[in-house]
């Protein structure tokens, strides 16, 4: 139990972490190109970089932090508007191959170290170390300092044995089940009405989960509880702001775009702008993301290249594309559990206690083993995801 | 959409497509010029310390005459670098924390005037620009790099000339090898409009396999080449046998298979480091003999490599163009529908497809590791959107199309540092797609299509 209770702890940090949040926003964008518009952008990680760059070397340069956001916001716009121009018009694999391209360029760019002013900027593939930009941030911090328990109430106050624990366990799957069953109109909630039941059934199973195992983290340092709430935070704005946009007029434009092009041209829509509209907004949130992964760790082009993005589109499609609490439910399993295939490795099959097969390392590249071919198999037996709805997504290029 | 439309272009479009190139001109460039530098912070002293660090630490210059204030750039295998400027008495020395195989080398700007680093003696031990090779290095043991330089007009000197007709044989070698695994690439798009995205995969599985057979195993070179074609060109069959052929029945999407092709391409990239581990791996089988023509050096192994893909370049070319199986599969690829309905079993033709562009991109990853630098789990990594920029170039779906495509993308990778700082190459090469996108977006040999 020990040991399960271990890896349950580790996976339970990675659910709060703020990276998770981050990648959270950052698909939220890719499921405004990909699940709602159907546009194949396989370069969201560009979208991330170069928000997180503007940021960045804004604050490096002296810059305040609310300048830094919109410099990293209008590079990203900027870098949308590039990217569609010449590209929305064209077949969607064009699409495709060039913001992988252009994602590459991007990154290529900022490792480079031909150009020391360039270099000076960027930092070269070491990249621009986390203390030099997040100083700002955490000043902002009214939480002060200190570690924080979340729940000091929990099974260490009622009893200590597996037993519980086990039962509590089992309650927070019956939970996450329900939530899922919620999510997808199982109960006839609709629009706001679901969104309450999520949230107050989210909350309840965090505050169980808590309860079964503590997080306590510092409060203001990196992967602090600033970070981590703020981050949290931003992912409920955008949901919000997603839901509005999905339900309007413009968002079922989208779909249409996404359904049949020809027939919403002939309807005297704009398909163009539509796209274009879609590209640059998931975009921005994919710059938002992009400046939320790297607060509490550092720039470096090389962690933010095409598997980013890869890793994105398997947190989606596992999700459902095309829904609103999609993203957020995928990235969440995405990370709660490679991490949960790691720690499972790392404890049954790479020590003596019980079978060894493989050295620290590998248990990481295992679990990108199972990473890959979950998705191959997540898109051939269910594309439309946990949460998804199948004849939405006869999506094609 | 469908699979054959293709852009509508007006006037507008075009106009918005060179302004979207001005803009990004015009942002890139100021950029570039607008901030200021700094020099880097030196350290002269490193002692290695068992199973932690390693030092490679050397001489700027000769004993006797030590250089001062040269900007000494250590490369190390992740790609990253490390500066370090040289004192009075010419000396670095850095301290490293990761085994594999490191680059010394200079900022030429800052070496005195006139003057030029000297490539080392022995060809093994040269780098690009005349750096010095520090290959295999292990932890808790010391190195010596030691650099000397000579006069810029050294009667030795290439020539801007010379190095860029050096350039073009690299270049054109290059584009060869890419020329292998894209033809391949192509024929899959061309065929089944899937966009391999682990094709490249394949290629590392060609150099890993080479590695394995001819250096582990022990088996002569042509013997393990052979193998390695085989071998991949089974994983072929097997991948349409159990994976794509299926997919094709339950009538997949294109953007699904897709997504496939890039799980497949992850979970392919992770078994290699899983079972190969993620330093390089080089396939050697002899010291390389170097022949020098006029101002062009090259190794006997590189003109054989050469040799070997024109040759199945043109057989493939051949089959293409003069066999029935060729002419069957020029018809699937350019309707499908109607080759089926004349009498084509058009999953025979994609399945030899299949067959054919494994086995050649095996055999490309082979040669690969053999000639440039060995193999690594993420070298696919780094060719897939050369590949794919080669195929987009030439035309998607044209098999003769991705040859050009190759040899312009190799030639653009192996020219474009004579202008350009080296680590921009590949960028340069993804950079000209784009912008060949913007002006002719069916490729050089392609079609334009109407949208229906």
């Amino acid at each position: 139990m020990d040991d399960i209770q271990a890896i349950l702890n580790n996976m339970l940090r990675i659910a709060v972490d703020p990276t998770t949040a981050a990648v959270a926003i950052a698909v939220i964008g890719l499921n405004i190109h990909f699940g709602y518009t159907g546009l194949l952008n396989i370069g969201q990680s560009a979208f991330m970089l170069l928000g997180a760059y503007g940021m960045a070397i804004s604050v490096t340069q002296g810059w305040p932090l609310l300048v830094g956001v919109i410099v990293g916001l209008a590079v990203a716009f900027v870098y949308a508007l590039v990217l569609g121009v010449p590209t929305l018009k064209l077949r969607g694999d064009y699409l495709a191959i060039v913001t992988i391209s252009a994602a590459e360029i991007v990154r290529y760019v900022g490792r480079s170290v031909g150009y020391e002013k360039l270099f000076n900027l960027t930092g070269g593939a070491q990249g621009i170390p986390g203390s030099r930009y997040r100083g700002p941030f955490s000043n902002l911090s009214f939480f002060g300092n200190g570690n924080t328990t979340i729940l000091s109430f929990n099974y260490h106050d009622v009893s200590d044995s597996p037993v519980l624990r086990l039962l509590g366990w089992l309650v927070v799957v019956g939970l996450i089940i329900l939530m899922v069953r919620v999510g997808r109109g199982r109960f006839g909630l609709g629009g706001y009405a679901r969104i309450a039941a999520m949230i107050g059934l989210g909350l309840v199973t965090a505050m169980l989960v808590f309860f079964l195992a503590p997080v306590s983290q510092q409060n203001t340092g990196v992967n602090g509880w600033w970070f981590t709430v703020i981050t949290w935070v931003l992912v409920g704005i955008s949901l919000m702001i997603v839901l509005g946009l999905t339900t309007s007029p413009w968002g079922r434009a989208l779909k249409g775009v996404r359904e049949d092009e020809d027939a919403m041209r002939s309807l005297g829509k704009n398909v163009f702008a539509i796209k274009m509209q879609a590209l640059i907004i998931g975009g921005l949130f994919g710059a938002i993301g992009g400046m939320m992964y790297v607060l509490p760790g550092s720039v470096q082009p090389d962690a933010m290249g095409r598997n980013l993005t890869f890793f994105c589109y398997t947190a989606l499609l596992l999700g459902g594309a095309a829904t609103i609490w999609g993203p957020v439910l995928g990235s969440l399993i995405f990370f709660v559990g490679r991490i949960g295939i790691i720690g499972i490795a790392n404890t049954y099959l790479s020590s003596d206690k019980y079978i060894n097969i493989m050295n620290g390392q590998q248990t990481a590249q295992f679990a990108f083993i199972l990473v890959g071919v979950s998705l191959m198999l997540l898109v051939i037996f269910r594309p439309q995801g946990i949460l998804g709805d199948k004849r939405e997504l006869r999506f094609n290029v | 959409m469908s699979r054959t439309s293709v852009p509508e272009r007006g006037l507008f479009a075009r106009a918005a497509a060179f302004l979207g190139l001005f803009v990004l001109v015009a942002l890139v460039v100021p950029l570039l010029m607008l901030f200021s530098s700094s020099a880097a912070d030196a350290a002269t002293f490193c002692l290695p310390k068992k199973d932690e660090t390693a030092c490679i630490a050397g001489t700027m210059g000769s004993r006797a005459e030590p250089l001062e204030g040269v900007d000494v750039i250590l490369t190390k295998p992740d790609g990253s670098t490390e500066t370090q400027t040289t004192e009075k008495d010419g000396k670095f020395a850095f301290e490293v924390t990761a085994t594999g195989d490191y680059l010394v080398g200079v900022d030429q700007d800052t070496l005195p005037k006139g003057s030029e680093l000297k490539p080392p003696t022995q060809p093994s031990l040269r780098g690009p620009e005349g750096a010095l090779k520090v290959d295999n290095v292990q932890l808790g043991r010391s190195y010596a790099a030691t650099l000397t330089v000579r006069a810029a007009g050294f009667s030795d000197t290439t020539s801007k000339w010379d190095e860029f007709l050096q350039s073009s044989v690299n270049g054109l070698r290059l584009g060869l090898l890419l020329a292998l695994a894209s033809i391949g690439l192509s024929l899959i798009y061309g065929t089944t409009g899937i966009s391999n995205f682990a094709h490249a995969e394949q290629v590392t599985l060609g150099g890993m396999l080479g590695y394995g057979f001819i250096n582990v195993l022990g088996l002569p070179l042509f013997i393990g080449g052979v193998l390695v074609v085989i071998t991949c060109a089974f994983s072929g069959w097997l991948q349409d046998r159990i994976l794509w052929q299926p997919l094709r029945r339950r009538g997949l999407g294109l953007t699904q298979l897709m997504i496939v092709t890039i799980g497949l391409s992850l979970a392919m990239q992770y078994s290699y480091q899983f079972f190969v581990g993620a330093a390089t791996k080089q396939v050697v089988v002899s010291q390389a003999t170097v022949r020098t023509f006029g101002p062009i050096t090259i190794t006997d192994r590189s003109l054989a490599a050469m040799g070997i893909s024109i040759v199945c370049i043109a057989l493939v070319g051949f089959a293409l163009l003069r066999t029935r199986v060729g002419r069957a599969t020029r018809a699937v690829s350019d309707n499908p529908a109607l080759a089926q309905a004349s009498g084509i079993d058009t999953d025979k033709v994609i399945r030899l497809v299949w067959i054919a562009a494994m086995g050649l991109a095996g055999l490309a990853g082979l040669l690969y590791a053999l000639v440039v630098n060995g193999i690594k789990w993420d070298t696919g990594l780094q060719i897939l959107l050369l590949l794919f920029a080669a195929v987009t170039l030439g035309g998607l779906g044209t098999a003769f199309g991705a040859l050009v495509g190759s040899l312009v993308i190799g030639l653009v990778v192996e020219l474009s540092p004579l202008v350009i700082p080296g680590d921009f190459k590949y960028a340069a090469a993804l950079l000209i797609l784009i912008l060949l996108l913007l002006v002719r977006p069916q490729g050089l040999l392609g079609r334009a299509q109407r949208v229906g």
